[in-house]
């Protein structure tokens, strides 16, 4: 650009030039000014945001590298890499994170999604008055506060619970899964805590469906299943994508419903990563190696979510 | 138009910036007449025994002092939370209340990190203080020499057994086990004979924390031979040594025969509650390795009133592994006063303290807390020793006791020694291997500060 453009047609192109250039000059002060404008609403929340947000997260990773104690500990200092290097070498740590992607993969991959999925199917096809009532029970599951919902579960499960009587009334065995089986039984709570958001994530997704598509594809003689996976599946795959990534990364984060059914007991057999983050932050003071753990339970969650956006990109 | 929004807009974003800035910032409102007190609130909904006590002082020193005020921050959490929800609160002086109650396994580990204040200069204008015994004013002494809490009684351990169940059973209403076998046996006998009542209890695992550590593992340890878990000559904390293994063992032996509770039971944090204000009082718990504060709970308006629980238990000093000498085993602990390091009224705080520790309330503490009293002039007081059957048998036990190595690196180690006692309890290690686990664990908490025995 700043070489000299050819005497001749040169010129010519810079009479219309010289009176060309300044605009995008003059032009570019207002909208500097407009666009610092139209950032003033949002400047409240982007520094709270920075305050409360950021300022938290970037304190939380400075703390994971240091060997800061809640107690017993004159002053802190730097440790670099440490709590993560002691991480990987702990085995409860490394059972923490198998515990954890079970109870995903079981409480929300298979539990909530699918159990949402079918019963939003099924309540299209209901009669109102089913439809109403199914909605309102699992709602209000849903809608109850994490500890109560935890407790109302804890009731359930224990040894001298709902489910042992309802079982000793049909004179089946009578179990004690908090105890022989807690992650299952913590699978379950959230399942049973989760299943209403992906249900009403695919009923307004399964709505958005064409009614001229599904009766072609009956008429087409194709049967339930069929649609199901031709027709319905592939038209709401974004919403499944969506969904999966919400309940994922809300199932990763559960502590309340864990810590009042089980406190990750008995002997570590249902402490997912939230879990054991408390326990070494809080319960043995150690809070920067807790903080360490917390950094890497995001990771967790990032690799999962990276997983869904692939799955929301890709065009069928 | 867009000169007079800017001005606006730019007020706006001023005031909610300022007004979101302002509410965190705004320090803790505190007025110097103004005392802030925090202790444990049991979560028991019953038992208010501290609760009512405090409001009593309180009471008496706005009385006392015109123009003062003092604010109960009660806490209500388990013994571990409560542990963790001070440390938070005592890291800012925005939080810190003026006066805390401090257990004292924890108070070294708190001193080393600063939390907490020396109240020498207070205690050398306190006359009182002369009335505490020596053990009570070391209670809360740090590796410094200077003093951080004031106790307010100390406690001692020992077996509580039914009578009825024991009659039953056909055992000995004066039963005295000699060795830990006999304790084994006296269970094995109530299993066979009495079905329905949980044998033995001994407190295990993480869930109820420090009691699984004191009330249950040390009482047993301690029972093996001199200094279990800390070698005060070599200064380091013991691992490998076969009194660890053998305390285990005893444990894994009353959870394999089902001689205790059933292990979801025993890993409930309430159980302890549960012990007290349910199986206790009703008849359904054999022998109960447990602290001498029970009756605090039974005692009128404490509660779950049980005042003939002295006719329906019986006590028994714990006794040795194979009845060696001494022959009996007590563990001594107790809570202290302490002042935070960033508290804002510590000069009020202490003449709480002075108020709470007049003779006449000291007595009443110790007597609605069942405390085992640590002022001389107040332990030599008939009404006193008389205001509760079992305070003597406790009171006798001060001389064999023991107390926890409370030092900074105490509380990790008896997380330890809980988690080892977890997984025998469940059955999920054997018995060597969560020793092995416990040695690992203390090594890496203590960094390397341990002697093999």
């Amino acid at each position: 650009m700043t070489t000299a453009p050819p005497a001749g047609p040169g010129g010519v192109v810079k009479t219309p030039r010289g009176p060309d250039l300044p605009p995008p000059a003059r032009r570019s002060a207002p909208r500097a000014r407009r666009g610092l404008l139209r950032a003033l609403p949002v400047s409240p929340a982007v520094v709270l945001l920075a305050l409360f947000m950021a300022g938290p997260i970037g304190y939380c990773a400075y703390i994971a590298f240091t060997d800061l104690q809640l107690t017993g500990q004159a002053e802190s200092s730097f440790i670099g890499f440490d709590n993560f290097r002691e991480a990987f070498g702990d085995e409860r740590f490394l059972n923490a994170v198998w515990l954890t992607l079970v109870f995903t993969v079981l409480s929300s991959l298979i539990g909530q999604n699918t159990l949402g999925l079918a019963l939003a199917s099924l309540m299209r096809r209901a009669s109102k008055p089913v439809r109403t009532v199914t909605g309102a029970v699992v709602i209000t599951a849903w809608v109850l506060p994490e500890v109560v919902a935890g407790f109302l579960l804890y009731a359930f499960f224990r040894r001298e619970g709902t489910l042992n009587a309802v079982l000793d009334f049909l004179h089946l065995p009578s179990q004690n899964w908090m105890f022989t089986l807690p992650i299952l039984a913590v699978s379950f709570a959230n399942v049973w805590r989760g299943t209403a958001f992906s249900m009403l994530v695919y009923s307004a997704a399964l709505n958005e469906i064409p009614k001229e598509i599904t009766e072609a594809a009956e008429v087409d003689g194709a049967g339930g299943w069929r649609r199901m996976w031709h027709i319905t599946l592939p038209m709401i795959r974004r919403s499944i994508g969506t969904n999966l990534m919400l309940n994922t990364l809300q199932t990763l984060s559960v502590f309340g419903l864990i810590w009042v059914m089980t406190r990750g007991g008995p002997g570590n057999r249902s402490q997912t990563l939230p879990l054991f983050m408390y326990e070494q932050a809080f319960q043995k003071s150690m809070i920067g190696y807790g903080t360490a753990v917390a950094l890497l339970l995001l990771v967790v969650g990032s690799l999962f979510s990276l997983v869904y956006m692939r799955l929301l990109r890709t065009e069928v | 138009m867009r000169p007079t929004h800017r001005p606006l807009l730019l007020a706006a974003a001023t005031l909610l910036t300022a007004g979101a800035l302002s509410a965190c910032g705004g320090g803790s409102g505190d007025d110097p007449d103004t005392v802030k007190i925090s202790y444990k609130q049991s979560t028991d909904n019953e038992i208010r025994v501290m609760d009512t006590y405090l409001a009593d002082i309180k009471k008496q020193f706005e009385k006392a002092n015109p123009g003062k005020k003092v604010k109960l921050v009660p806490i209500k959490a388990p013994d571990a939370e409560y542990y963790t929800k001070l440390q938070q609160m005592l890291r800012s002086p925005k939080t810190a209340p003026d006066l805390v109650y401090e257990d004292t396994f924890l108070i070294n580990s708190d001193i080393t990190s600063g939390y907490l204040k020396p109240l020498d200069p207070y205690l050398a204008k306190w006359k009182d203080w002369d009335q505490f015994i020596d053990t009570a004013k070391t209670a809360a002494k740090a590796a410094d020499g200077k003093t951080y809490g004031v106790p307010d009684g100390t406690d001692t351990r020992g077996l509580w057994f039914s009578r009825s169940i024991f009659e039953k059973a056909g055992l000995p209403a004066d039963w005295q086990p000699k060795n830990w076998d006999e304790i084994l046996d006296a269970a094995r006998t109530i299993k066979k004979k009495v079905p329905g009542v949980t044998p033995l209890n001994v407190y295990t695992g993480k869930p109820v924390g420090e009691a699984a550590s004191m009330q249950g593992f040390e009482m047993l340890a301690y029972g093996t031979g001199e200094d279990p878990l800390y070698d005060p000559e070599a200064k380091k904390w013991v691992t490998g040594s076969k009194g660890f293994k053998d305390s285990l063992a005893f444990v894994e032996t009353v959870f394999k025969e089902k001689l205790g509770p059933d292990v979801s039971d025993a890993l409930d944090p309430n159980f302890p509650t549960r012990v007290r204000g349910e199986l206790l009082p009703e008849d359904k718990l054999g022998i109960n390795l447990d602290g001498s504060w029970l009756p605090q709970d039974w005692g009128e308006g404490a509660g779950h009133e049980w005042p003939e629980w002295s006719k329906k238990l019986g006590l028994a000093h714990m006794p040795t592994q194979a009845g060696q000498a001494p022959g009996k085993v007590s563990m001594s602990g107790g809570w202290t006063w302490a002042i935070p390091s960033k508290a804002d009224n510590p000069d009020l705080a202490f003449t709480f303290i002075e108020t709470m520790q007049t003779k006449a309330n000291a007595k009443k503490w110790y007597v609605a807390n069942s405390g085992i009293a640590v002022r001389e002039d107040v332990a030599a007081d008939p009404s006193y020793v008389k205001a509760q059957p079992g305070i003597e048998f406790f009171t006798d036990l001060v001389a064999s006791t023991h107390y926890r190595p409370a030092y900074p690196a105490y509380p990790k180690v008896s997380t330890a020694i809980q988690e080892a006692m977890e997984s025998v309890t469940t059955g999920d290690a054997s018995v060597a291997d969560a020793a092995r686990g416990y040695d690992e664990e203390v090594e890496s908490a203590t960094d390397g500060e341990v002697i093999e025995k």
